[in-house]
């Protein structure tokens, strides 16, 4: 930045934003501190700008690309082979619907007895051990949690890709999500409200149930939901274990369909077709779990990362 | 649960109960659930190690060292797939990190209040977009226009740079090392950018006042006084972003071309990396060893993100005081 330093001469008084900050002296090593200072501000408004950017671009683009696949058939019916007109992912949408729920049926009640232990109970070595591995299984690639159950309930148990077994990797997916959330809102709950019902006489267990968690039960929906959304988007995992499927299953036990699978099965097809589905299969799963975002950030005021 | 005078307890003697039986269960219960946790994580561990034996044994160190991936031949060797690990992750953390610091910085230290909030949200919901999604925009949006605009330009204006030069040499074909490492920027900013704005925003104000007293300009307060106080906790970020790329799939997946059999220096080559691999493979795993040679690249990327994820948990643990939580 030295030329900078020659191109404003130190006899010319600064120009009057900079010279709020110079104190009257505007000589050349001032003026050049405050161009770095102009630059970095500059430099820190542009990163900003670029996130923007890329967010507005990819919403933009899966909303313009999207819209022109949803119709009726689009919700309701089962995809049809190249070739045929119509069709839709219908068992895509039921299977997401399933795998999450019953996902969630195993990690939420997981995560929020490991949130309640965490906050009432948690202290000493164990606590500190489930805390440190709360982080790790967060830390794990969701493809490997997909490796983990392929090997144990596709390949050893059930001996084909099944609903369950997305279930499950889901389910694993979303305990550090709801334990997280949860036991940060159970802190929040003041001592005095514990004190209080435990001086009425009233047993801890009590307390916890019917005073401290529905205290925090913005937060207990909010990690819930917070986790069924990102649980939804998962797709590594599912393709190792539930693999997919073209016709609407009821039994979690065989190979089922989910929404993200069949975007990426759409995509990589040389058809224009089902390039135009997966957009659209796009626009529904980001639709979805933007205004679950949206309304849980809306009614609880957290934040968006588990 | 009944009232006090008809409890067990009440009727021992003199002394008010000590234990309420329902205290205990409950206490029993959600410590069972506390236990799930570590139980996922050891068994996880031990049955990747248990089902990748057979192709460690069988393959040896060069598992690890070697490019040959012969399922036919029963030879693997997964260097190929740890180098375009390590290599994309490298590219979207040297495109991704500095821009989520200059973002995290600018919504802790310049922006106005109102701007602040709808902004961040903005950031953060770039971390809320399924992978798959960040796949598909890559896949028919950013590959074509790498291909087409971005990687031509490189080539032309830094290709014949000696060193650097050769990251950007042959055909420019969009789905590459390249384009990979740009989605996995773009995926890792918001984790990178969310953790540092907490860190610079927990910096203390005295550091700020510090050297604004001494006539310190904006910039210099922050590079002098609150970026070498949350240097720790940035490098955490960074390190759990580098984290989230080791372990992404599907993005990388649908970019990166899925095909290699060497490690070459430039990023214009197709590549796979481990996660990519094993999404690629899984399904063709017809012999023993060949699965437990899929199972034995997720058992690398368990370590190797785990190790990782281990050391930023450490270290912004550190910044903010000791593990949070921890109640006294």
């Amino acid at each position: 930045m030295g030329e900078e330093t020659g191109a404003l001469p130190a006899a010319q008084p600064a120009p009057l934003p900079l010279r709020r900050f110079t104190r009257g002296a505007a000589g050349g090593p001032q003026t050049r501190r405050l161009l770095i200072d102009r630059a970095t501000t500059v430099g820190v408004v542009l990163c900003t700008a670029a996130a923007v950017f890329v967010l507005s671009a990819i919403l933009l683009h899966v909303l313009a690309n999207g819209a022109g696949a949803l119709n009726l058939a689009f919700f309701t019916e089962r995809p049809l082979p190249i070739g045929e007109v119509g069709g839709g992912v219908a068992p895509a949408l039921l299977g997401t619907l399933m795998m999450v729920g019953v996902a969630a049926l195993m990690g939420v009640p997981t995560g929020i007895g490991t949130a309640v232990y965490l906050s009432e109970y948690g202290r000493g070595r164990f606590a500190t051990l489930v805390r440190f591995t709360i982080d790790l299984i967060a830390g794990v690639p969701s493809i490997v949690v997909g490796v983990f159950v392929w090997a144990v309930l596709v390949r050893s148990v059930v001996g084909h890709f099944n609903g369950l077994a997305g279930s499950v990797a889901l389910a694993i997916i979303m305990v550090p999500i709801v334990t997280r959330t949860v036991e940060e809102v159970l802190r929040l709950v003041p001592d005095t409200l514990r004190e209080a019902s435990l001086g009425l006489g009233i047993p801890r267990w009590k307390t916890i149930l019917a005073i401290v968690v529905p205290t925090a039960k913005s937060g207990v929906i909010t990690g819930t939901v917070l986790s069924m959304a990102r649980a939804g988007g998962e797709t590594a995992p599912l393709l190792l274990t539930a693999l997919g499927n073209q016709f609407f299953n009821f039994d979690l036990l065989q190979p089922t369909a989910s929404l993200p699978v069949q975007i990426y099965n759409y995509a990589v097809a040389p058809y224009d077709d089902w390039h135009t589905k997966a957009w659209g299969a796009a626009f529904v799963l980001i639709v979805v779990i933007g205004l679950l975002s949206f309304i849980t950030r809306r009614v609880t005021g957290g934040s968006l990362r588990g | 649960m009944t009232s006090i005078s008809d409890h067990p307890a009440a009727h021992r003697g003199p002394r008010l109960r000590r234990r309420d039986v329902g205290d205990q269960l409950f206490r029993t219960v959600v410590t069972a659930f506390a236990a799930l946790p570590p139980l996922i994580i050891v068994g996880l561990t031990l049955l990747l190690v248990v089902d990748s034996w057979p192709a460690l044994s069988h393959s040896g160190l060069s598992f690890v060292t070697t490019t040959a991936w012969d399922p036919v031949h029963l030879e693997f060797g997964a260097a190929h797939y740890v180098f375009g690990t390590l290599m994309t992750s490298a590219v979207g953390l040297v495109l991704g990190a500095p821009v989520a610091i200059g973002a995290a910085l600018f919504l802790a230290e310049y922006a106005p209040k109102w701007l602040r909030e709808p902004v961040a949200y903005m950031v953060e919901m770039l971390a809320v977009i399924p992978s798959i999604i960040y796949g598909l925009w890559g896949f028919f949006v950013l590959a074509p226009l790498m291909r087409t605009y971005v990687e031509p330009f490189l080539k032309d204006y830094l290709g014949p740079i000696p060193v650097v030069g050769a990251l950007f040499t042959g055909p420019a074909i969009g789905r590459d090392m390249l384009t990979a490492g740009v989605i996995l920027a773009i995926m890792i900013l918001p984790t990178i950018a969310a953790i540092s704005r907490e860190i610079i925003a927990a910096v203390p104000d005295q550091q700020r006042e510090g050297m604004i007293g001494l006539g310190a300009t904006k910039w210099e307060t922050i590079a002098g006084a609150v970026l070498p106080y949350a240097r720790g906790g940035i490098i955490g970020g960074v390190m759990l972003g580098l984290g989230r790329a080791f372990g992404e799939t599907m993005a990388v997946t649908m970019v990166i071309g899925n095909a290699s059999k060497a490690i070459s220096p430039s990023l214009f080559n197709p590549g796979y990396t481990m996660a990519s691999a094993i999404a690629n493979q899984f399904n063709e795993a017809d012999s023993e060893v060949y699965f437990s040679a899929v199972v034995a690249v997720g058992l690398v990327l368990l370590v190797v993100s785990g190790v990782v994820n281990g050391a930023a948990r450490l270290l912004v643990w550190r910044v903010a005081k000791g593990p949070q939580g921890l109640r006294i």
